[in-house]
């Protein structure tokens, strides 16, 4: 069984994902409910992984659920709360239960979450994560010996286009794809002038790019984003956009302005596809590709 | 290179102290007077502390340096004063505490807690420089720790966290990454950030961690 999300990205189509969180506790009612909304109309739904540091139902249950359901999971992975070999079982159970595709991410630090006292363990970091994945593709463990049973992996890894300062970020991104990146999902962009200049530089690299498409639901939440969220810069013109609508009406504005962006960066090609991320409001990521003519 | 300490609240010495009555109070002539946490003058304040309490102070000394050999000595000195307490108040870091139970064989309480191991960066400003990882890659880093430096101890460069320099963490913290990048650039050694940094080895002298010089 390979990978559909994999395939996708092989085939030059302009390629759709979005992410579903898991709950905080066992009631995944309205989790399965978003991954049956969603996971016929994007190529992949990524799962996150105690996103922001809070404590949830784990990814990997989560990635399980989407493929009980015959969706294809991105099973996100942080190096956050598990060492080494935590990380190498979880991807051996995943792989073992039909999980394709994997989001190797260094994972938001402790003290920013909600388990203050609790030990951030990066054992490894996103990279020598990815490099782990294709180390254990090739048979082997990270203790050198050798697998009964390797794993097959589409490994893919996040940038930040709106880094402060974007140089040493960029230098990750080159070793991401030297260490075998397969795919990119990147944090929110809003200013395509900027992305595009991103995009002239990443695109000699040729591993697929996927815009990330942050749903903006509210002027607060794109105020709020733009000056507390690391690497997220909504353009004042589109706050203003926000603004200028009754705050009744300004999810239908996020979700026309998320739409809008998804168009122009299909229509010029800009990049290989979105991640549309509706954070809490997975319920309008239909509407937003809708919005976007998809 | 000093032991960064903090004084435990009067709470927490309190509660330390339980059921003893008669104390004996060491602090330290080295780290702990640097960092006001157990010099002359905070011996003094914590003996009144002590008397609020209903404590008994039996003595007090501070030791030039309560980590080392000499200790024993100071101790011996005052051996009737320690001799007729219940417990002794340490003031010195934790290296001085584990100093003070090879002698006399009296319970010894710390009254500070031991933060981290730093260096004086400007006066009254204390930064942790190493964690002693054993794998030094200083050379590499243009001499900036990134397992110190950096909140997750990334070795391969920033994380999505860095937000104009600083860490996400806390705004008032670098991000060790920028720092190292920087210099890197400075020195036009910025091929050294592009090299990969293999997983660590957190068993470079098995824990305990001793040595033993021949």
């Amino acid at each position: 069984m390979v990978s559909r999300f994999k395939e996708a990205l092989d085939s030059g189509k302009f390629v759709i994902t979005s992410e579903v969180a898991p709950p905080k506790g066992t009631n995944l009612e309205k989790f399965l409910h978003h991954i049956d909304l969603l996971k016929d109309s994007v190529d992949a739904l990524n799962i996150t992984d105690h996103q922001s540091s809070v404590m949830r139902f784990p990814s990997l249950g989560g990635a399980l659920a989407v493929v009980e359901k015959g969706g294809e999971p991105i099973m996100q992975m942080t190096c956050r709360d598990r060492n080494r070999m935590a990380l190498e079982a979880d991807l051996l159970f995943a792989y073992s239960r039909g999980v394709r595709n994997v989001l190797c991410l260094t994972g938001d630090a402790v003290p920013v979450g909600d388990h203050k006292e609790a030990m951030g363990v990066f054992d490894l970091d996103s990279l020598q994560l990815l490099k782990a994945i294709r180390q254990m593709m090739d048979g082997q463990d990270l203790g050198g010996n050798n697998l009964d049973g390797a794993v097959e992996f589409c490994a893919g890894a996040i940038v930040t286009p709106e880094a402060q300062p974007i140089e040493p970020q960029l230098i990750k991104f080159e070793k991401k794809i030297e260490a075998g990146a397969e795919f990119f999902q990147t944090q929110a962009i809003y200013d395509l002038e900027n992305f595009t200049k991103f995009m002239d530089y990443a695109r000699k690299f040729k591993t697929p790019i996927l815009a990330g498409i942050v749903l903006l639901s509210s002027a607060r939440m794109a105020r709020y984003m733009t000056e507390n969220v690391p690497g997220i810069f909504v353009p004042q013109d589109l706050i203003d956009e926000l603004t200028g609508v009754p705050k009744e009406e300004m999810l239908a504005k996020g979700i026309e302005i998320a739409g809008r962006t998804i168009t122009a960066l299909k229509k010029d090609a800009i990049c290989d596809g979105v991640h549309i991320m509706a954070i809490g409001r997975e319920e309008a990521v239909p509407d937003i590709i809708a919005a976007a003519g998809l | 290179m000093k032991a960064i300490t903090r004084q435990k609240s009067v709470e927490e010495i309190q509660q330390g102290l339980e059921g003893l009555d008669r104390i004996f109070v060491v602090g330290c002539g080295t780290c702990t007077t640097m960092t006001k946490t157990g010099g002359i003058d905070q011996v003094e304040e914590m003996k009144a502390h002590l008397q609020e309490m209903g404590k008994r102070v039996t003595g007090s000394t501070v030791i030039p340096t309560a980590c080392d050999d000499m200790t024993e000595v100071a101790m011996k000195e005052n051996e009737q004063f320690i001799r007729s307490a219940d417990a002794i108040l340490s003031m010195s870091c934790a290296l001085g505490v584990h100093r003070m139970n090879l002698y006399l064989d009296k319970p010894v309480i710390p009254a500070v807690d031991t933060l981290f191991i730093g260096v004086e960066e400007t006066p009254g400003y204390f930064r942790e420089a190493c964690v002693q990882c054993g794998q030094c890659l200083l050379g590499e880093t243009a001499g900036i720790c990134p397992i110190t430096a950096c909140h997750k101890g990334l070795v391969n460069g920033p994380c999505g966290g860095t937000n104009n320099g600083k860490c996400e963490v806390d705004k008032e913290k670098d991000c060790a990454w920028t720092l190292i990048y920087n210099r890197l650039k400075e020195q036009g050694r910025l091929d050294l950030m592009r090299q990969y940094q293999a997983p660590r080895n957190h068993h470079i002298v098995l824990k305990p961690r001793a040595v033993k010089i021949t």
